[in-house]
């Protein structure tokens, strides 16, 4: 398998080392003689292959410049991290340090695509009591072991529709970070329809990050997101996102949507949330099963491809006039990021991560609440089935069989296991619509910064 | 260099002895929830 990827991509040759994570931009003639390279050629067999089309002097100073990089680490660089990822996940004490509070199961929206179906997931109408709420917070306090950054997400159905909860929830848990030596990073999704200035002004005051549900222009969002008799959502929540992104300075927000099958034109709504105002904008892909009549297919993908494309470019355009905004899967730090562990190791759902249903069971994230071979404990017992955080964590993209020769496998760290279950029946599975996808998107991240740097 | 220019020199290897703190933000805090994007999460050791 090689140790490169290579693709053109809005006039820039590009090519990611994989295993070093360096990015070089490279000309025609190293592009073309990159692979003989890998394949162990000298500078004389290359020569021989490309003389038609190029002069000797070129592809022999390129062969030596290629070669330098070798020397120095940032090309063809060898994948040393598999021994260290098992060395790593064996050693690691187990601790959870982030939880999603199913503060309601219950919604005042019929999205067509939830996957919560309409806030119940397959169970019952429930509101979480400040009781299990406190017992989570005690839990994850309890099992954090050396953690300082504990990160705790009021998620729903609709978190609003129990609001009193949340913000009693925020109290203690502000009450118990003191006396632990903790730090609670308190995050709320919403779908705006209970939004008003005093949820506004306690959010800017106690959570760092806020996700805005909302899909883009107003007749696709209206059709995904009606409520329960039908009507659209769009003109009542619109405006108090504008209010609450610009109270929040445009920052530690995302206006975050999903598009579907009935808009593949998806960019435009992108561009309609940035023209609104928006700076931190997420739109991604529906995950659903191909029975749906809203699901991505396979022969969707190519005008998905052609959207990225196209969204990527304006980006570009917008940013070099100053009218620049984030678009969350387009981020990429070339110099940061997070280090070899955490992208080996994925999402750290069913281990660190854990989802709490109303009543207080955990699952290992979200999207598994409801299939009740993960139930793995409650906040009374804690972690009863060991065994469920055990094959959470032996999952990363040397156990995935598809990761381990993607190049990609750096950015998505072995993909959803949610995903991977839904589609595969197996969370070391994957999901083969969302990886092609995923190496859409970080290709053109990649190429994004490219064009920043050459300007 | 003619004919490449580098846009990065970080270098992944050299994470891999001071990495592992695991105080960085959870994936799906942030804004996934339906996907798993990690290479857009920031380092706490900065």
């Amino acid at each position: 398998m090689s140790l490169i990827h290579r693709y053109k991509s809005n006039g820039f040759n590009i090519v990611l080392d994989i295993n070093s994570g360096c990015i070089h931009l490279v000309d025609e003639v190293t592009y073309e003689v990159l692979p003989y390279l890998e394949e162990g050629l000298g500078t004389e067999a290359i020569a021989e292959k490309l003389e038609n089309k190029y002069n000797r002097e070129d592809i022999e100073t390129s062969v030596r410049e290629c070669n330098k990089l070798k020397e120095d680490g940032m090309l063809f660089t060898k994948d040393v991290y598999e021994n260290v990822i098992e060395e790593f996940s064996n050693n690691r004490q187990t601790v959870v340090k982030a939880l999603c509070l199913h503060i309601a199961h219950d919604c005042n929206l019929a999205c067509r695509y939830c996957f919560a179906e309409e806030g119940e997931y397959h169970g019952r109408r429930a509101l979480m009591s400040y009781e299990v709420g406190k017992k989570a917070l005690d839990f994850l306090i309890a099992n954090s072991g050396s953690r300082k950054n504990l990160e705790v997400d009021f998620f729903g159905g609709e978190p609003l529709m129990n609001w009193q909860v949340v913000k009693d929830l925020v109290k203690y848990g502000r009450e118990q970070e003191k006396l632990h030596n903790k730090k609670f990073r308190f995050t709320l999704t919403t779908n705006g329809v209970l939004l008003n200035d005093e949820v506004m002004e306690f959010c800017n005051k106690e959570m760092g990050n806020v996700v805005l549900s909302v899909d883009g222009r107003k007749e696709v969002h209206d059709y995904m997101r009606p409520f329960r008799k039908g009507a659209g959502s769009y003109d009542l929540i619109m405006p108090k996102f504008q209010k609450f992104a610009e109270s929040r300075n445009q920052d530690k927000y995302y206006v975050r949507g999903t598009f579907t099958h009935h808009n593949l034109d998806f960019s435009k709504d992108v561009l309609h949330l940035a023209d609104l105002g928006f700076k931190q904008i997420s739109v991604e892909p529906v995950v659903a099963a191909d029975t749906e009549e809203y699901a991505i297919r396979e022969e969707d993908i190519p005008q998905i491809m052609e959207e990225y494309d196209t969204l990527a470019k304006e980006m570009i355009k917008r940013e070099k006039e100053g009218k620049g905004f984030n678009f969350f899967h387009f981020m990429i730090d070339l110099t940061g990021g997070p280090c070899v562990y955490k992208r080996l190791s994925g999402c750290g759902s069913g281990t660190e991560y854990l989802a709490v249903t109303p009543w207080g069971d955990f699952y290992p994230c979200h999207q598994f609440v409801g299939e009740e071979q993960y139930l793995m404990g409650n906040v009374d017992e804690g972690i009863t089935k060991p065994e469920i955080q055990k094959e959470f964590g032996g999952c990363n993209v040397y156990t995935k069989k598809d990761c381990k020769d993607c190049f990609a496998r750096f950015y998505c760290s072995g993909g959803c296991a949610a995903n991977a279950f839904h589609f595969q029946g197996d969370i070391k599975g994957n999901y083969e619509i969302g990886c092609e996808l995923q190496r859409k998107r970080v290709e053109c991240a990649i190429m994004i910064k490219a064009a920043l740097a050459c300007d | 260099m003619e004919h490449i220019k580098t846009l990065n020199t970080k270098n992944l290897q050299n994470t891999v002895k001071k990495g592992g703190c695991g105080e960085c933000q959870t994936s799906c805090q942030s804004a996934c929830k339906t996907s798993c994007t990690v290479g857009n999460q920031s380092c706490e050791q900065k």
